[in-house]
């Protein structure tokens, strides 16, 4: 083929591509588009490496040992697809760190490769960009590697903190940084360049270590971010308009999803990153310990049995104990006799952006009945009973009137306006943020101690065998 | 404009060939931004796995540097070799990647259309 026809025939597989890309993401703004988004995807990757196949610096020769490795990577990659959708928060940070470790590699074997072919490739601006793509790609790596192992509860789940921690992370990716710099400045000095690989690892665990399961949609948020930073970094590197776009979309998906993720919390990036939530102590919550009632499940029952609205607000509970086909047979019995029964989706309740919403679509429930927090509360003081499903904290009514409470600030769903209240909750132990909850001690609240996933099933069986009787 | 690996100028003080490129960057992020900000909050969880696979695109620089003909005179075969580990690890994304996302989407049903299909 003509030379000349053959790079434009690349770069206009790139565009076409990159095109392919912003609708796939233009699409998911509609659950009705949203799976034309993702053949869109799948579409515009295919012709992305179609078109890289063309280049005539890729030898024939290692075609075969690059359809190996593709290979290899869809054999590992059909099981990943398969998971339970409980575990999606830690497929989900397990792919980052996939997406991290390609994007690290990469961004090495080129700066080895340009120093061997003698640096006068490597010009200042280059090594910028590498130094840039290794240090992101590799704490994406080793951080998001650190994530799944909590959500995996492989690692412990609670924040690891100790004296001095700041520091020692600040001079960690500091020293990172004055590698890249001092390798622009001076290229000859390559020594550094393991060192800054070494450190970008080091940092992408340190950063995880003091950070806490609630923080988790956050984190995986922000990692998702600094993935895509790294394609665009590479595209920099490689000169490739391709990579820096889609770079672009990911690092900008991954932004705004962290930012509603800390609106949610009323935290900032700061404060998730380097707070350490979660090890606040206790007896920063409110003392008021109240009285608190309980109530069986089928008593539970009865009382949703009579009312008009039920609100349930699903946690992270929920998801823990499997619980979601449960709820599914307790909407069907409500919805049955009329009852209306919507959901109150929290945007940072379970351990992922979305997580909830995920859960209750593969139980079958239709997605119009899922209703966000800020259109769920004006309604709130009309409905007759909310139940609390594993949730606390997105309901805890301190984050609205204790100033001295460490959520204070936070948006929640307010079930302390609605005329009942039943919680479902393991035991009286505080949750998370290891903070009291006003709420349980509320003269309407009526606890349901027990697993979400048993005592849901009570409750509908208990509706089921009434239904049976009459 | 440049094609891959054909060498942008080699001189140092040729950032002002980069400038493309950052004009491609800023736009695609005003791209990204205003695109994610009207996602439906109900597929943050698909939209995010979606991203994922999106973003091994890093896979084209994978391929550009495993490619690269290593029965050439003293070419380092650990380069090539990296290049492969990339390819895979960009594979393992683009597959589970779009197929959750996929399988997550299949999930998302309105009332009605819950009715239809149970009826």
């Amino acid at each position: 083929m003509n030379p000349e026809y053959r790079d434009l025939l690349i770069q206009c597989s790139y565009l076409a591509a990159s095109v392919l890309f912003i609708f796939s993401l233009k699409w998911m703004n509609s659950p009705l588009t949203a799976r034309r988004g993702v053949f869109s995807g799948v579409f515009a990757m295919l012709i992305g490496v179609g078109g890289t196949l063309l280049n005539p610096s890729v030898a024939v020769s290692q075609l075969p040992w690059i359809a190996l490795a593709i290979m290899v990577g869809a054999l590992i990659g059909v099981p990943l697809s398969l998971v339970p959708l409980t575990a999606v928060p830690q497929r989900t940070a397990l792919s980052h760190a996939f997406g991290g470790l390609a994007a690290g590699l990469v961004g090495t074997a080129k700066y080895y490769l340009w120093i061997h072919e003698g640096g006068e490739m490597l010009t200042g601006f280059r090594t910028f960009a590498i130094s840039a793509e290794v240090i992101l790609g590799f704490l994406t790596f080793t951080g998001s590697l650190m994530a799944t192992g909590k959500l995996q509860e492989i690692l412990p789940g609670r924040p690891i903190t100790y004296r001095g921690q700041l520091i020692v992370n600040f001079l960690t990716l500091g020293g990172a940084i004055a590698c890249a710099v001092a390798l622009v400045i001076n290229p000859q000095w390559t020594f550094l360049f393991p060192i800054l690989v070494i450190l970008s690892l080091a940092f992408g665990v340190m950063l995880i270590v003091p950070i806490g399961g609630a923080d988790m949609p956050t984190v995986i948020a922000l990692l998702n971010s600094y993935a895509g930073l790294s394609a665009v970094a590479m595209g920099f590197v490689l000169d490739n308009k391709l990579l820096i776009i889609a770079g672009a979309l990911d690092g900008s998906s991954g932004l705004i999803l962290s930012i509603i993720m800390c609106k949610a919390m009323n935290r900032s990036f700061s404060n998730v990153l380097f707070g350490a939530f979660g090890t606040v102590s206790a007896s920063a919550g409110s003392d008021a310990g109240g009285a608190v009632k309980s109530a069986s499940p089928s008593e539970a029952a009865e009382i949703m049995e009579q009312a008009d609205t039920v609100v349930i607000v699903p946690g992270y509970g929920m998801a823990v104990a499997q619980a979601q086909h449960r709820v599914r047979e307790l909407y069907d019995q409500l919805t049955k006799r009329g009852i209306n029964v919507k959901f109150a989706i929290h945007p940072v309740a379970g351990r992922m952006p979305g997580h909830m919403n995920v859960l209750l679509a593969e139980a079958d429930i239709p997605y119009d009945d899922l209703i966000e927090m800020e259109e769920i509360n004006p309604e709130m003081p009309q409905v007759d009973v909310v139940l609390v499903l594993g949730a606390n904290d997105v309901v805890n009514p301190a984050a609205k009137n204790n100033p001295g409470s460490p959520i204070h600030g936070m948006p929640i769903i307010e079930a302390d306006k609605a005329r009942t209240v039943l919680a479902v909750k393991r035991s009286m132990k505080p949750g998370f943020a290891g903070i009291d909850n006003d709420l349980y001690t509320l003269d309407k609240t009526l606890m349901v101690f027990g697993d979400a996933k048993a005592v849901v099933g009570d409750m509908a069986k208990t509706l089921a065998g009434d239904s049976g009787m009459h | 404009m440049h094609l891959l690996l054909t060498a942008a100028p080699a001189s140092t003080s040729a950032i002002s060939s980069y400038i493309p490129l950052i004009f491609v960057f800023i736009l695609a992020t005003f791209i990204g931004l205003d695109v994610i900000r009207n996602v439906s909050r109900l597929l943050h969880t698909p939209l995010m796995s979606l991203t994922n696979a999106i973003s091994a695109i890093v896979i084209v620089g994978a391929i550009l540097v495993a490619g690269l003909d290593s029965s050439a005179d003293n070419h380092p075969l650990w380069i090539n070799i990296l290049g492969l580990v990339a390819i895979c690890a960009a594979s393992v994304n683009i597959v589970s990647g779009f197929l959750i996302t996929d399988r997550m989407l299949k999930m998302f049903k309105t009332r009605d259309k819950k009715k239809n299909h149970e009826s």
